[in-house]
């Protein structure tokens, strides 16, 4: 087990004054045993950030270090990481012994270790009845925990995951989630773990770092990011549906949006132009008070809860609402009320959260 | 749109049974024509049963007592020189092929796709064009009249190269990149990962290889002149005196039909390996 710290890591393609810069110096510290989950948009660069890390792709400047050693010029196989792959990547023609024994073979690991330890993974993974059968005769939930099986046997430092869930539909992919959670607690192996997913993001971190084309936005716990989100980046991707954000201004107790002005149920940091997150739970339909009405546009239903859709003073603003209340109609007006303690502020030209 | 009527079935039976026997009647001719002895074949309707003498031609051609008015080289010893070269084209092919393709797709190095370029022209030049420098390199090399002169020169090939190249293309990214967290190098990566999955593909590539191999005919013509070096494909021809001489032609045939038994061999017992090979790719 290991700590990982990533300084100024910056990764960029090609050389000289055409060269396409792709992270732009991402910081982080990862403690030992952790479970850090890294999420982001596609092309954000977090996949590229864990590929560096496991030294599938050059670091083009900055550091990473494994365990207190600087690793940037170290082969993967020597870096003690064992990585678990999108597509699986199980070698098509070696039986699942092979496939995870392979590895270990090619480290000259005495045969009877490799078995011993090949089966003390099937059995934590429940494979024993599949060891000798080859990975397209398994199923997708199957092969990923071979792919598993194949990370655990080599007992490395960290556990590197791109993107494990994605090929899984949606069923396994939550069974697979609590696995992933609770192999985290057996073994205690820190864990950097890649993934689109914030839901995903939110149930396996301990930590998440959420990017946005090539950096870091956040670092913090999943409370921390949803409670506190650093920019409105974070705000709008972390949490379903995403925040509302409204650009306004602030005077006083007033904000007021393209000319229509709302009373605030608390008072802003400061006044001038600041951009108002609310999220959906966070706003409950009242009887008419005329301060804040929302024009419904559409409606969904979600089993639990309903979401409303309409627009807040020209901007399009989303509010949940239980499925036992009545719904309000298309076309309706519905008056709306926010909770003071949940208003997020952010500056509207540097989009990072005030106070 | 499969649909089972009796006269459709009928029509292509007919059709296939007539194209097969376009096919066979001469290789039949052939076999007929080897059980007879010299003189009964030349008569004016040749025989179409197959004769008593067998056994005494497929042996006389096998160790040269033929008598003929050509060469009279035993077939055995040619049969002998057109395995080896057959399976030393072959297997230097696919060897060749396998690792030029794996340098090609797996390393970088300058000059990769000039490199690739070159090999890929090299497909548009048939042995023939390039044939007479080729005699002028072995020959000056001292390699005529051995398996060298008769191997070396036809190894190299674009084909091949290319065929392992576009299939090492499709072998997922993240199997290479599984490899090296496992800790193999890349010969490991080649040997324990690459080989087994292009097994199909080499098998297809060794049937073609070996009748390619198998049926040379210029290029040994060219490269030898003794009779102990001739391959079976040359040898049939240098048994043919040109005019009006007297050829044993019972000889002739039963060296013909030896000299098509292997690539029938290989076909064959090759067969399902071969389709697959062709048909589909384990990944």
């Amino acid at each position: 087990m290991a700590s990982i710290s990533i300084r100024d890591v910056i990764k960029r393609y090609g050389h000289g004054p055409k060269a396409n810069q792709v992270i732009h110096g991402v910081n982080a510290e990862i403690t030992d045993g952790e479970f850090v989950v890294i999420v982001g948009p596609s092309g954000c660069g977090k996949s590229t950030l864990l590929r560096m890390v496991a030294g599938l792709e050059e670091i083009s400047d900055g550091q990473i270090a494994i365990a207190g050693r600087v690793v940037n010029d170290i082969e993967p196989s020597e870096r003690d990481i064992a990585m678990v792959f999108q597509n699986y990547a199980l070698y098509p023609h070696m039986s699942v012994f092979e496939n995870m024994a392979y590895g270990l073979k090619i480290a000259k690991v005495p045969i009877d270790e490799i078995k011993q330890r090949v089966d003390k993974a099937a059995k934590i993974l429940e494979l024993g009845t599949f060891l000798q059968r080859k990975p397209r005769e398994l199923s997708g939930g199957q092969r990923q925990r071979v792919a598993m099986g194949r990370a655990i046997v080599r007992q490395p430092q960290v556990f590197l995951f791109d993107e494990p869930l994605s090929n899984l539909d949606a069923k396994l992919r939550a069974q697979t989630r609590l696995e992933i959670q609770k192999l985290h607690n057996e073994l205690g192996v820190t864990s950097l773990f890649v993934t689109h997913d914030q839901v995903e993001a939110m149930t396996l971190a301990q930590r998440m770092i959420v990017m946005n084309a090539g950096r870091m936005e956040q670092i913090g716990t999943p409370e921390e990011v949803y409670h506190r989100p650093a920019t409105t980046f974070v705000a709008g991707f972390i949490g379903s549906p995403p925040m509302n954000l409204i650009t306004g201004h602030v005077d006083g107790p007033r904000f007021s949006v393209d000319g229509q002005s709302f009373m605030l149920p608390s008072s802003a940091p400061r006044n001038g132009e600041l951009i108002l997150g609310l999220r959906p739970e966070h706003v409950e339909l009242v009887p008419s008070d005329g301060s804040w009405s929302l024009k419904v546009e559409a409606l969904e239903m979600l089993g639990a809860e309903r979401l409303i859709y309409g627009r807040l003073g020209g901007a399009l603003f989303t509010v949940r609402l239980d499925a036992t209340l009545p719904p309000p109609k298309i076309g309706e007006t519905v008056s709306l009320a926010a909770s003071p303690d949940h208003l997020h502020w952010f500056d509207a030209a540097t989009r990072q959260r005030v106070a | 749109m499969v649909e089972r009527r009796a006269t459709l079935g009928i029509l292509a039976h007919v059709v296939m049974i007539l194209g097969m026997l376009i096919v066979a009647f001469p290789l039949y001719l052939a076999f007929v024509a080897s059980t007879h002895a010299s003189q009964e074949i030349v008569q004016a309707p040749m025989p179409m049963l197959p004769g008593s003498h067998f056994w005494e031609n497929y042996s006389a051609a096998l160790t040269g007592h033929g008598g003929g008015a050509g060469s009279n080289a035993p077939v055995g010893r040619m049969m002998w020189v057109s395995l080896v070269t057959a399976l030393v084209i072959t297997v230097g092919k696919i060897a060749v092929s396998l690792l030029s393709a794996f340098a090609l797709v797996y390393f970088r190095f300058p000059f990769r796709s000039l490199f690739f370029w070159a090999i890929f022209v090299t497909l548009m030049l048939p042995v023939e064009v390039r044939i007479l420098p080729t005699y002028k390199v072995v020959s000056d090399l001292g390699m005529l009249n051995s398996y060298a002169g008769l191997t070396i020169p036809l190894i190299a090939s674009a084909t091949a190269t290319f065929l392992f190249r576009q299939f090492f293309l499709t072998v997922p990214e993240e199997l290479v990149e599984a490899a090296r967290i496992d800790g193999a190098g890349p010969m490991r990566f080649f040997w324990d990962v690459l080989l087994p999955l292009s097994k199909t593909s080499i098998a297809a590539l060794f049937v073609i290889q070996f009748i390619y191999g198998w049926n040379q005919y210029l290029w040994p013509l060219l490269a030898t002149t003794s009779e102990d070096m001739y391959p079976v494909v040359v040898g049939i021809k240098r048994m043919i005196a040109g005019g009006d001489s007297g050829n044993e032609w019972n000889i002739v045939m039963a060296t013909a039909i030896m000299a098509m038994l292997p690539p029938a061999v290989v076909v064959i017992f090759m067969q399902r390996w071969f389709v697959k090979g062709l048909v589909d790719t384990e990944k």
